[in-house]
């Protein structure tokens, strides 16, 4: 029997998992709003203005977007490390990604707290 | 010294043409690769939807626009593609970590749980849609 030595600072596993609980906090918020809005009354803006002016709503929609951002981060890259081999053109994408998902980060807070 | 695995000529079955008509995905596999499609879509089309709440939230008139803009076929279909990709990650990825806890591991039981994931997936398109619409 081969004895195996598991080497490294384990980043895997950690973004393995991360991408689990994140996946969880997506899918409860998806459900919740869902929930919520299915049932009301034909949105105009006032009533979506203040449905977004809560203030559990403003903070779990951040969680929910600091979610999807880490959580596609982790996707992505993975997807540039099955399809993209040379080291220059994944890594400037991977650049590419990041500056992109700190974008749409940014994006949300503003349109949250404008 | 060349490695053994580099001289080897490569199989004949990773052509194109046998990967787009010859090898054919088991249905897992056709769940798992629709999850990096549906996945990669999102994605890039984040920002088309942040652009969409943004402007929805900005003023009377901004919603306005797009509710108009909403009202548009080509806008309505393209958002329609992304509301089956949303779906179909959330169904799927609820599979997958079935499959992490050990759950519906085995071989029919995967099977029934990959065609309810795309039974599912665009049952709740056709419900949504229809709500769009």
């Amino acid at each position: 029997m081969v004895k195996r030595v598991v080497v490294g600072a384990h980043y895997g596993l950690r973004d393995w998992l991360a991408q689990r609980i994140t996946a969880v906090i997506m899918a409860a918020y998806t459900v919740v709003i869902v929930a919520v809005l299915m049932p009301g009354p034909p949105l105009s803006f006032a009533v979506w203005r203040d449905f977004f002016a809560q203030g559990w709503m403003r903070v779990a929609t951040l969680l929910f977007a600091v979610s999807v951002a880490w959580h596609m981060w982790v996707g992505v890259r993975d997807i540039l490390m099955d399809y993209v081999k040379p080291t220059g053109v994944r890594l400037s994408a991977q650049v590419l990604v990041l500056v992109t998902i700190a974008a749409y980060l940014g994006w949300t807070v503003q349109i949250l707290w404008r | 010294m060349v490695p053994a695995s580099a001289r080897k000529a490569r199989p004949k079955y990773l052509s194109l043409p046998a990967l787009l008509f010859e090898i054919r995905l088991p249905l897992a596999g056709w769940v798992s690769i629709l999850h990096r499609a549906s996945g990669a879509l999102l994605f890039l089309a984040t920002v088309w939807l942040l652009f969409m709440l943004d402007r929805s939230l900005a003023s009377e008139r901004d919603f306005d626009f797009v509710r108009h803009y909403l009202g548009l076929v080509p806008v309505k279909l393209a958002l329609l593609a992304l509301v089956w990709a949303y779906c179909h990650h959330f169904c799927a990825g609820i599979r997958f970590l079935l499959l992490d806890l050990h759950r519906g591991v085995d071989k029919a039981s995967s099977r029934l749980t990959g065609i309810a994931v795309l039974a599912a997936s665009l049952a709740l398109t056709a419900f949504f849609g229809a709500r769009i619409w």
